[in-house]
């Protein structure tokens, strides 16, 4: 099979796919193409969703037909082609480890034969790329978690979790960005928001860009909460060229 | 003041009756599902027939609907499955604009021939935006009515002032029959085609399938013979279109719908054309439905033919009033010369 390669999806969608796997360099292709997408502003398109390893464009044919959406999609696809690299926009999430926030931090560390202290340092000692967003409002597919660190789901999943909550199942890691039910181990909890309505920008990142958690106490936490409540605190972000 | 919820059950069974409009778009990206109304057209003639935007808020509701007192006079105008409604005990036709007063009671009994039904205001319900649309997802408690579906004693004001519709005694088209046992819903082949084999293929092509009990606004999971695949059932996730139809490994499809998340990782083997959606979505349990392969160009057609006739019944509905026309006459000279 010949990638990336232009599919239909409905009279109302095209999906452009660079592979059928999980890999970082696909995912960069993805990326850039998003990237020149977004830029283009194309007359009609109205939704695009980015994911691992491909890209749906939702467009309105009243405003452009599938044959000019495949030749602009088609063009685009030769200009990401051109792109060297895209810089690198890393959220340095703060998140406050175990006890009320993470009540399964004792057990994923008593899984992996380590302490508490090691199980945090080993997970924020990284960069997690955003691969994908998708499941909830902010959701974000991370990739490369240390498997040292890694547990199976709970056997029965937690009625409602804190919006926030920063969970470990097997391989994965992710931040809740809403109340909901979750079986994900929940290791500690973060007072940024990644999803608010009522912020000018709902959603904190997009996919392609990296989060890294901060380790913070108690007291940090609670000062944070009231800077989000407020409408004056924001993620500190690194930019990488 | 407009419209108050006396009661969202029926012989005890909750009602879903949510506000919806035509979505939320532009953060899909984001994981933010569209939602909005599934059955579209009905949606947009309800709302052309109280002169509203096609894509205006609404009140949709599944088999079953809500009693609503109105503490407001108004216009509206109701579409979809006949739902037998009745105004003050008396029974009122569906398609055509209609004059509520204050204190008039709507209500609805069990759909017949289909199973969406929607109601237009044309003075418009007052629900704030969220994302640029007030359409509401219940599962992620965002938009509409508090996130929710619509409960006894919720009220809901008026955006605007009561108006006086033009043509009112024009207002009325023939209703859309949705109750046929046995329908053809045209597709569009691919995204992943290419995972199944030729036998999956035709017997999905060849073969009829029915909405089983487990259907809702994320999607309308169907019975009959199993698709074969060539590998397996999963894939890489990636998006979902409205109307795609997902074969998980069990062979059965499933309809995506507006409520569907923005990816999934299930083998899509085609996609529901987008003016065949709304006969798709009004059969009950147990219609018998083949696909039937279209191209995208031909479904592209069908689609822009739709919203024109749309627009053209707006227009026509609008008019200009015998006393516009006279003073237009008089404006370009031709009373006077006459």
């Amino acid at each position: 099979m010949e990638f990336p390669r232009i599919i239909t999806s409905g009279d109302t969608a095209i999906v452009v796919e660079f592979e059928d796997k999980i890999d970082p360099e696909i995912n960069a292709k993805v990326k850039a193409f998003y990237e020149v997408l977004k830029k283009s502003n194309i007359t009609g398109v109205v939704d695009i969703i980015p994911t691992y390893r491909s890209v749906l464009i939702h467009y309105n044919p009243v405003m452009i037909r599938y044959a000019q959406m495949v030749k602009k999609a088609e063009e685009l696809l030769s200009q990401a082609n051109s792109i060297e690299s895209v810089g690198k926009k890393i959220y340095r999430i703060p998140v406050c480890y175990g006890g009320f926030y993470g009540p399964d931090l004792k057990d994923v560390a008593e899984h992996a034969g380590m302490t508490e202290e090691e199980v945090i340092k080993i997970h924020s000692g990284r960069k997690y790329l955003i691969y994908m967003l998708g499941f909830q409002p902010g959701f974000a597919y991370l990739g490369g978690m240390d498997e040292r660190i890694a547990m199976p789901r709970l056997p029965k999943p937690r009625g409602k979790i804190l919006a926030g909550s920063v969970g470990i199942a097997n391989k994965q890691t992710g931040i809740y960005p809403m109340d909901s039910p979750a079986g994900w181990r929940l290791i500690g909890c973060t007072p940024a928001r990644p999803y608010d309505a009522r912020r000018r920008k709902p959603i904190l990142y997009e996919a392609g860009d990296y989060i890294e958690f901060v380790p913070i106490d108690e007291t940090e936490y609670t000062k944070i909460e009231m800077g989000v409540e407020a409408g004056n605190y924001e993620v500190p972000v690194i930019e990488e060229r | 003041m407009g419209i108050c919820i006396e009661k969202a059950d029926y012989y005890g069974r909750h009602i879903l009756a949510t506000i919806q409009d035509h979505g939320r778009y532009g953060y899909q990206n984001s994981g933010v599902t569209v939602s909005g109304v599934v059955d579209r057209r009905s949606a947009e003639l309800a709302n052309v027939l109280v002169d509203n935007e096609i894509s205006e808020a609404v009140i949709e509701f599944m088999l079953m609907g809500p009693a609503i007192r109105f503490t407001t006079a108004g216009y509206i105008a109701i579409t979809g499955a006949d739902f037998t409604p009745k105004i003050n005990g008396e029974s009122v036709p569906s398609y055509q604009a209609l004059a509520v007063k204050e204190g008039d009671l709507l209500e609805f009994g069990f759909a017949r021939n289909g199973v969406w039904g929607y109601i237009a205001f044309a003075e418009k319900l007052q629900i704030e935006e969220v994302m640029g649309s007030r359409s509401t997802n219940t599962r992620t408690g965002i938009g509409g009515f508090h996130g929710r579906a619509l409960e006894e004693g919720d009220c809901i004001e008026f955006r605007e002032k009561t108006k006086k519709l033009p043509n009112l005694d024009k207002r009325k088209i023939e209703s859309e029959f949705f109750g046929d046992k046995e329908k053809t819903i045209r597709v569009i082949l691919g995204l992943q085609r290419d995972r199944f084999t030729e036998k999956g293929i035709q017997t999905f092509l060849n073969e009829t399938y029915s909405p089983t009990s487990e259907c809702d606004r994320m999607g309308y999971r169907m019975e009959g013979p199993v698709i074969e695949h060539k590998d397996g059932a999963d894939i890489t996730s990636d998006g979902i279109s409205l109307g795609a139809i997902q074969v998980p490994g069990n062979g059965m499809p499933i309809v995506m719908l507006t409520d569907r998340q923005t990816t999934g990782g299930y083998t899509k083997i085609g996609t529901v054309i987008g003016v065949d959606v709304p006969d798709f979505v009004q059969s009950v349990a147990g219609t018998k439905i083949r696909f039937q392969e279209i191209t995208v160009e031909e479904a592209q057609d069908l689609y822009v033919a739709q919203l024109e006739r749309c627009n053209k019944l707006l227009q026509e509905l609008r008019g200009t009033t015998w006393i516009d026309k006279i003073k237009m006459l008089f404006r370009s000279g031709k009373v006077a010369k006459e």
